[in-house]
């Protein structure tokens, strides 16, 4: 008894017609919608909860932590214009955050540069490494704060002195991440370079930088809210415009809810950083790496 | 006598690591023509590897000397390509970038971008990946990532291309398929191949020759055979015949017989 035997060709793919869906039009929005919901839902009700629940325990004593409701009554102008100017200090808070986020902007482009450079530096370099690493994971636990007299000491001046306090807080993770990115390339890759006998510019431009991207990256995420901590901490110290002074200055004028509104404007600045950089990442590794 | 194409003479390794010294390599010798394929096998840890990259350069030899083409091997270079194990080609290129660096560099000054786009694109069609040029590595398969390796060390027009066990962490008929591309190739362009493998049934289809290394350390050379068996080799058609068959026998008898002993 035998079987008739199927013949397959597997060199033609099969297609088969299906038919066509019927036309849902608003199945993406729909699907969309219920995407961002499910996002944005579970913090607001979490953000209602908080805030229900420091309404009950803050009440409306005038004394010691304004509840949500007084702050709205006392510091309302500066929650719904943050942009108006009288001159002076006398800002909305959108100024007070630009002349920070202006700071951090410069001084972070410098450690960036910087790190980026030395960490391939002690990545690549064995003395390099030696010689410069204890230091730097020595220096890299003096907090931000401790900087501040010492560069004004030497900068005389509270601007520079500010940028040199986001340039010294934020330049560690950078440079560190960099040197274990380098560190990391994969001998393949190196040998890769060696066959065709890569010059040491193409081997850096064409191998290390893009296989260290990732790191680069991650050092420059954790240095970029680094540099945030930083630049509110010294500008409460060195006065001037800037949110960190703002928030001393209330505090001097017994102002508790503007600060408590500066808060949130300095929470939200810091996040929106960090997805900046996250994204600013994800467009040059295209994707590869980094969540 | 004329030299041959390539030459290893009396070659030995030795690594040197803090006080302890490990003989990997002694005394290798190996003549190698112009156009032939010559297969190196041996078990895990006998050092044909090490040979390998010796030949290409990236080990630098302790004593002896490779020559190819009546010139001392002393760097690594792009005529002697390398197809690595595991395809090695970098992520954050396209296939066909990957391939393009490698002539951008080889034929810098040599020849036109439009030449150098034309010969990338024809490597590609060698291996039969044209069609997924604008892919990035971790978009295709195993077996095409090492295709794309081929084509890349094809496109440096080597003298001597190395392979170092291009098919080993491939399945079985992925690499059966990549076999028979690669004996096709090189039916076609007459390259001097230098293959590392542990697979004997790969070392008789596709060599002329096989050279079995004793086990390390200090392997050498234990036994050259010679596979006289017409080309083109169909797979199917040779495995009764009993050149084949006998070739198969004594490698296997060289290394599992002789190693039991």
């Amino acid at each position: 008894m035998s079987f008739p035997k199927p013949e397959f060709t597997a060199s033609q793919p099969v297609a088969v017609d299906l038919p066509d869906p019927p036309p849902q039009p608003f199945a993406g929005l729909t699907r969309r919608a219920s995407a961002t919901a499910a996002a944005v839902l579970p913090p607001a009700f979490t953000l209602l909860i908080i805030m229900t629940v420091w309404q009950l325990a803050c009440g409306d004593s005038y004394d010691g932590l304004p509840s949500p409701s007084r702050i709205w009554l006392e510091s309302r102008e500066l929650i719904v214009d943050p942009f108006y100017d009288r001159g002076g200090v006398d800002k909305g808070l959108f100024w007070h955050i630009a002349t920070s986020l202006q700071r951090v902007a410069l001084g972070f482009s410098i450690s960036a540069v910087c790190g980026v450079l030395l960490g391939v530096l002690i990545g690549a370099n064995r003395w390099a490494h030696r010689g410069l690493d204890p230091i730097f994971q020595v220096l890299r636990t003096v907090p931000p704060l401790a900087w501040l007299p010492i560069s004004l000491a030497a900068f005389h001046e509270a601007n520079p002195s500010a940028l040199f306090v986001i340039f010294v807080t934020s330049i560690w993770p950078i440079i560190i991440n960099t040197a274990v990115g380098v560190r990391n390339i994969p001998d393949d890759y190196v040998n890769v370079a060696r066959v065709l006998r890569l010059s040491p510019v193409e081997y850096f431009f064409k191998i290390l930088l893009p296989a260290t991207t990732p790191y680069i990256f991650t050092g420059l995420r954790i240095g970029v809210g680094m540099s945030w901590l930083a630049i509110v901490a010294s500008e409460m110290l060195l006065g001037g415009v800037g949110v960190g002074f703002f928030i001393w200055d209330q505090y001097n004028a017994s102002r508790i809810s503007d600060i408590v509104v500066a808060l949130a404007w300095v929470g939200l600045t810091g996040f929106f950083l960090d997805r900046i950089v996250a994204f600013a990442g994800r467009i040059v590794s295209r994707g590869d790496a980094l969540s | 006598m004329a030299k041959a194409y390539l030459s290893i003479e009396a070659v030995g390794v030795t690594f040197q690591k803090g006080a302890s010294r490990s003989e990997v390599l002694r005394d290798i010798n190996l003549q190698v023509d112009q156009g032939e394929f010559v297969s190196i096998i041996g078990h895990s840890g006998c050092g044909k590897s090490t040979l390998l990259n010796v030949v290409a350069g990236l080990i630098p030899v302790t004593t002896g000397a490779v020559i190819l083409d009546r010139e001392a091997v002393e760097a690594p270079g792009p005529e002697r390509a390398v197809v690595f194990q595991n395809h090695s080609l970098l992520p954050w290129l396209s296939v066909q970038e990957n391939v393009r660096l490698a002539v951008d560099k080889v034929f810098a000054g040599k020849k036109s971008a439009a030449e150098r786009r034309d010969w990338t694109l024809h490597n590609l069609d060698l291996v039969k990946m044209t069609a997924a040029r604008d892919k990035r590595p971790s978009e295709i398969s195993g077996g095409m990532k090492q295709r794309v390796g081929i084509a890349r060390a094809l496109a440096m027009q080597p003298k001597v291309l190395l392979l170092d066990e291009p098919f080993g962490a491939l399945d079985a008929l992925t690499r059966a398929h990549l076999q028979d591309s690669v004996m096709e190739i090189q039916t076609a362009l007459k390259n001097t191949v230098l293959m590392i493998t542990h697979d004997v049934d790969e070392a008789v289809l596709l060599s002329d020759r096989i050279v079995m290394m004793t086990n390390g350390p200090r392997a050498g050379v234990g036994q050259i055979l010679s596979v006289d068996l017409a080309r083109p080799r169909d797979r199917l058609a040779v495995a009764g015949n009993p050149t084949y068959v006998g070739a198969r026998a004594s490698v296997i008898e060289f290394l599992y017989a002789r190693r039991a002993a």
